[in-house]
């Protein structure tokens, strides 16, 4: 009897198992030492997204990891790693049958007499084993190579048996200051490539850390001041041309807001402030426009100025007692959402962006739910980023914009203050799950999270748009 | 102790004096076998008395400048004394419960005081700084800190004082008093602060 339950049990581990494959597929997630992130179960669909295989070469290794790290984040690929090195592309051996459990992976190297590299790579452009490949799950293969100047990564179609396009670019040479943007750039090309979609390899995360604002890509490298003064600095804010940021600084007792260049260093005053504490600047999609929360004697409340001729104060709210504070805009432009505390906790409202017809927009128990700041709306328009107060920590939430419900996205530790990346997908904010705060990043349809900085006390973090040049290429 | 000594020695002084220059009451006339001696013996008596006299009066004017003195500086250490005693009243912070900026019971008091300094000293302007604890958010306790500042200035001008002294700065939790994580050090970090902008130099006691 037990006997019996045992083996059945053991059959359905075995079938579980099996339908779950390819299991030699998941540890293409372990493909970099950084990623020690910890997977939560919420649209995770494994086996679902296309397998790419990065062709080994020699040279361009830093071209190659990066690119392949790039196309790893964007969670939209399982990587594989190829075990036997350029022996198994080289191979010639006719290719296994598809989807046994008998593929040449375990460290198994098919015996190949001809591994030389050069020449021999150079042929097998459009002439790859591309049944192997398929048989390995791969749905592409990149092939990274120079000639001459300039740096050429062909994308292979593996059911399609042939090359998708080859992305052509001059790359600046390592350790330039725009060499890593050039790369991430390229791989960004590549998922488009493959996927017809737009990446975000070439995208940087404005942060605050000890009261200075910081910069850095969204791989973890890069990290560099750009916060000028000495006095205690919040609220990074893009612009929308990705060329320009805003941010809050202290100073003699009141809130400044600052304009700043990002490539320049250079930067100005908002227009009116430096009269009040002034906090939370958010730009408009058109870059016309910048809102945000001025506090004073009756409390807080919103307005906007024209940024672009540093002009025409605004007000938006008049909360008579309430804080009105956070503003986000729609990426139409059209509406605002923001934090209001007139139902007694700060919950997030949304309003016209005109400051009309301003309403409850994520839902709530009044007495049960609790606090509700940061609200951030995707770049695509259809959620708005959110924290709250759960048990008296915060979690990450998700507010669909049409159906106008929330879900929870963290439960793991306190996590606060989401920014959508320009894929509407992924999300950095901050988590002390590790122990102490930091930056993370979470991708919302696998539920994968990676650190972004592993170092304390980064918070506020502000995701760039897509960055189309570096901006140190601008005026 | 000793000022009364020398307050003694004063009197006892300024008597002798009075007893001698004034002549209403003159010691008998003694009488005298020879007029020349009589009248040399009597100035030389009047010399000394002369001479007894202006030592008294120098002394009694160097007792009179040093107690000038001491009774100066000690009123100045107590000056000193109630002004520092002034100042960390008037600095003395006030609390908030969690995501609250209403005046608690137990702080009225100490607001009380400051009203009472503030009215005693009609030069003093003053900033109130309102901070928050790290449990809430960041951006969000901005707001919150302002709102604890601008609390504890409606207290202040309900009171009488004039709205144009009192200055508002929030700090939302950026400057924490205590660090820690637990809720010792956020009730401390819950506060309003309390510094003198300007008229500080000579405040006076209430």
């Amino acid at each position: 009897m037990t006997g019996t339950r045992a083996g059945g049990l053991a059959g359905g581990l075995a079938v579980v198992l099996l339908t779950a494959s390819p299991p030699a597929r998941l540890p293409a997630q372990d493909t970099n030492t950084i990623d020690r992130g910890v997977r939560i179960g919420i649209v995770y669909r494994p086996g679902v997204r296309p397998g790419m295989v990065m062709l080994p070469r020699k040279g361009l290794d830093s071209v190659r990891a990066m690119v392949v790290r790039d196309l790893d984040y964007s969670d939209r690929f399982e990587i594989i790693t190829l075990p036997g090195g350029d022996s198994i592309r080289l191979a010639t051996a006719s290719p296994p049958p598809r989807g046994g459990g008998t593929t040449p992976r375990g460290g198994r190297t098919p015996t190949s007499s001809g591994s030389g590299t050069g020449g021999g790579a150079q042929s097998a452009i459009g002439s790859l084993n591309y049944p192997l490949y398929q048989a390995l799950g791969a749905d592409f293969a990149l092939d990274i190579t120079a000639a001459g100047d300039t740096t050429i990564a062909t994308l292979h179609d593996i059911p399609a048996a042939g090359v998708r396009r080859a992305v052509r670019a001059q790359l600046p040479a390592p350790g330039s200051p725009d060499f890593r943007q050039a790369v991430h750039r390229m791989a960004d090309q590549v998922l488009q490539a493959a996927l017809g979609t737009s990446g975000i390899a070439a995208t940087r995360v404005l942060f605050v850390k000890e009261g200075k604002v910081y910069l850095i890509d969204q791989d973890g490298a890069e990290m560099k001041l750009v916060s000028s003064t000495d006095r205690q600095a919040m609220s990074p804010a893009w612009a929308a041309d990705g060329h320009h940021f805003a941010y809050m600084e202290f100073q003699a007792g009141k809130g400044w807001l600052y304009y700043q260049d990002m490539a320049t260093g250079k930067r100005i005053p908002v227009s009116t402030t430096g009269t009040a504490l002034d906090f939370t600047p958010a730009f408009s999609p058109d870059g016309q426009t910048m809102a945000f929360s001025r506090a004073i004697e009756e409390g807080t409340d919103l307005y906007t100025i024209n940024i672009k001729n540093n002009c025409c104060l605004r007000r938006l709210t008049v909360g008579h007692f309430s804080d009105n504070l956070s503003p986000t805009f729609s990426p139409d432009g059209q509406r605002i959402a923001f934090v209001s505390t007139r139902p007694g906790l700060p919950q997030i409202y949304v309003m016209a962006a005109d400051g009309t017809d301003q309403q409850l927009f994520a839902p709530f128990d009044y007495g049960v739910t609790g606090s509700s700041n940061a609200p951030e709306w995707s770049p695509d328009g259809q959620s708005v980023a959110f924290h709250r107060d759960v048990a008296g920590t915060l979690q990450v939430f998700v507010l669909d914009v049409r159906t106008r419900t929330v879900r929870q996205l963290t439960s793991v530790g306190r996590n606060e203050d989401p920014t959508w990346a320009p894929d509407s997908r992924h999300l950095a904010f901050v988590s002390d799950r590790s122990g102490y705060r930091q930056l993370w990043i979470i991708d919302l349809d696998t539920g994968r999270i990676r650190p972004l900085l592993q170092q304390s006390g980064a918070r506020l973090p502000a995701w760039s748009p897509r960055l189309s040049e570096a901006p140190s290429t601008t005026p | 102790m000793k000022s009364v000594s020398l307050l003694l020695v004063i009197g006892l002084a300024a008597a002798a004096t009075a007893a001698s220059s004034c002549g209403g009451n003159p010691p008998p006339a003694q009488p005298t076998p020879n007029a020349d001696s009589a009248a040399a013996a009597a100035k030389a008596r009047q010399d000394s008395i002369d001479a007894a006299n202006a030592e008294a009066a120098r002394r009694a004017a160097e007792d009179s400048a040093r107690i000038a003195r001491q009774r100066e500086a000690d009123s100045l250490a107590a000056l000193s004394r109630g002004s520092e005693e002034v100042r960390a009243t008037l600095a003395a912070m006030i609390h908030f419960d969690l995501d609250k900026s209403n005046i608690r019971g137990d702080d009225m008091g100490a607001l009380d005081q400051k009203v009472a300094i503030l009215q005693a000293n009609p030069d003093l302007r003053i900033r109130v700084g309102g901070h928050c604890d790290e449990r809430g958010s960041d951006e969000y306790n901005l707001a919150l800190g302002n709102r604890r500042a601008q609390a504890a200035k409606q207290y202040l001008v309900s009171h009488g004082i004039d709205a144009g002294r009192i200055e508002t700065q929030s700090w939302g939790e950026e400057r924490p008093l205590v660090d820690g994580h637990d809720e010792s050090a956020w009730s401390q970090n819950r506060r309003d602060e309390f510094e003198i902008i300007s008229g500080g130099d000579n405040i006076h006691h209430p």
